[in-house]
């Protein structure tokens, strides 16, 4: 198992490894069990504190009101983000710097703006008292935010096709609309998958922010609950691990479509994406 | 707009404690992500291991949550009672940017191809030489771009301390809107363009770095 920072070890070496590795297993169980003393001894482990979480209706509320409105505040707002940035995206490549500098400008703009900045202050503007509620200010929010992440990540797709493609498409006597739409996007889609499934994990993330301005979702529903029991530790504890998990099964998912429909090719390999993005992948909130 | 005009001096003052909050959990969470980095690449297996699940933990959480956690919940464990809000919203924003920083210095280590350790190795270069002259230098190269883009992030993400009591520009321009029902917009922009301006500046300066670094190949 030799690596750039070491070589393969010899027996001494493995014996002093052996050690290290017994004395952090040590610290790593000793920072644990203080934790877990320290719990213990606050009185976290109280039954009282823990029984909203095996109660059925309190599982039920968690479940219904939380998770699945939190995905489906993501879902939705993921695909009105996708025809978002299918448009900017399209016009950020246009031969018309009309079409190209207004896409620019908006794509740059919402990339760079954070997103709980952008959901205040559509909710204040407009979803307050008449308007259309925290739930859409934060599906507002999100699409603006993720689709300007995913026209980049569109417009990098496309440019990733190999070039031969378009000049034979021309040569063939196809117009630029039916170059892009029936040669390039195709080809571009099956390169762009597992990049727009990994926004997929940051829009399920990012619906936490609904949060400042009460939309529903987990985090409201986890709100609720430790304001009626006082366990907070409790139910951060049991979110977070709702959040996790659904976010590993998106990775799982991503990872899958990646080896079944991609192979190989990474996008964030091909030009622009990866670099200097502000920020996409690398964690909205 | 009279209002954030004659006021501009608590648009400067949030957008400076925007700027503390940006800088000290940067910092903090470069240490941390480096010490991260280390577990994870080292030969420790028990120690790459807790590393990796630190970061799948952090990574999938919500920062939200994180903050959660820190202002509200870890009051129950009698920690953080009593702290300077700023030191709260650090200690949140290090948590969570630390996953990623250690995410981008490990892929950084192992942008380093193998042979270019094997071959310093060979010519007789201590580890510590090999360090400093061979893997290092090529790594920094490598790590610029996505550590560029982590800390724009954090410097979105302090946002979020908004959400509790700190300050910062988000939690002003709720302020000033408030005030101001009919300048929303242009309120919202004159922020907007504040936030602009440093996350540009950041990817301007990563920019200069990374061509500085570069190699001619």
């Amino acid at each position: 198992m030799s690596s750039v920072l070491f070589d393969n070890p010899g027996p001494r070496t493995r014996a002093r490894h052996r050690l290290y590795s017994v004395l952090a297993a040590l610290l790593l169980v000793g920072v644990l069990a203080l934790v877990a003393w320290r719990m213990w001894e606050k009185g976290q482990f109280a039954y009282d504190l823990w029984e909203p979480f095996v109660t059925p209706a309190y599982i039920q509320i968690l479940l219904v009101d939380g998770l699945l409105k939190t995905l489906q505040m993501a879902v939705v707002s993921i695909i009105f983000a996708v025809v978002f940035g299918l448009v900017f995206g399209i016009a950020k490549l246009s031969d018309h710097a009309v079409a190209r500098w207004p896409a620019w400008l908006v794509v740059e703009f919402f990339r760079a703006v954070p997103l709980l900045l952008l959901i205040i202050f559509v909710f204040y503007s407009y979803g307050i008292g008449d308007g259309f509620g925290a739930y859409w200010s934060v599906v507002i929010g999100l699409t603006l935010y993720n689709g300007s992440v995913l026209a980049e990540i569109f417009r990098a797709g496309i440019n990733a096709v190999p070039f031969g493609q378009a000049e034979a498409a021309y040569a063939l006597g196809m117009r630029k609309t039916q170059v892009v739409w029936v040669v390039q996007l195709p080809q571009a889609v099956k390169i762009m998958l597992p990049a727009i499934i990994s926004q997929m994990v940051v829009a399920l993330k990012d619906t936490s922010l609904g949060y400042y301005i009460v939309a529903p979702g987990l985090t409201y529903v986890g709100k609720q609950i430790y304001g009626e029991f006082g366990n907070q530790l409790q139910t951060v504890m049991v979110v977070a691990a709702l959040y996790i998990l659904a976010n590993l099964v998106l990775t799982w998912i991503a990872t899958w479509v990646q080896r079944r429909f991609v192979g190989e090719k990474r996008l964030d390999s091909i030009s622009g994406t990866g670099s200097f993005e502000s920020g996409a992948s690398q964690g909205g909130a | 707009m009279e209002d954030i005009t004659s006021n501009f001096d608590l648009v400067l003052k949030a957008f400076w404690l925007t700027l503390q909050l940006l800088v000290l959990s940067g910092i903090a969470s470069l240490i941390l992500g480096t010490v991260l980095a280390a577990m994870r690449v080292g030969p420790i297996s028990v120690l790459r291991k807790a590393g990796a699940a630190y970061v799948t933990i952090v990574r999938n959480t919500p920062l939200l949550i994180v903050f959660v956690f820190v202002f509200i919940a870890a009051a129950k464990l009698g920690w953080f009672v009593g702290t300077p809000f700023v030191i709260k919203g650090v200690a949140a924003l290090t948590i969570y940017t630390s996953a990623f920083v250690c995410e981008a210095v490990r892929s950084g280590v192992n942008s380093v191809s193998l042979g270019q350790a094997e071959a310093s190795r060979a010519i007789g270069l201590t580890f510590s030489q090999s360090m400093q002259f061979v893997v290092l230098p090529q790594s920094f190269r490598a790590v610029v771009p996505p550590l560029a883009s982590v800390l724009i992030a954090l410097a979105k993400n302090t946002s979020v301390a908004a959400a509790f009591g700190l300050m910062e520009a988000t939690a002003r321009m709720r302020y000033f809107t408030n005030n101001n029902a009919d300048d929303r917009l242009w309120i919202f922009l004159v922020f907007a363009v504040g936030y602009i301006i440093i996350v540009e500046l950041m990817s301007v300066g990563a920019m200069s770095l990374e061509r500085r670094w570069k190699v001619a190949r």
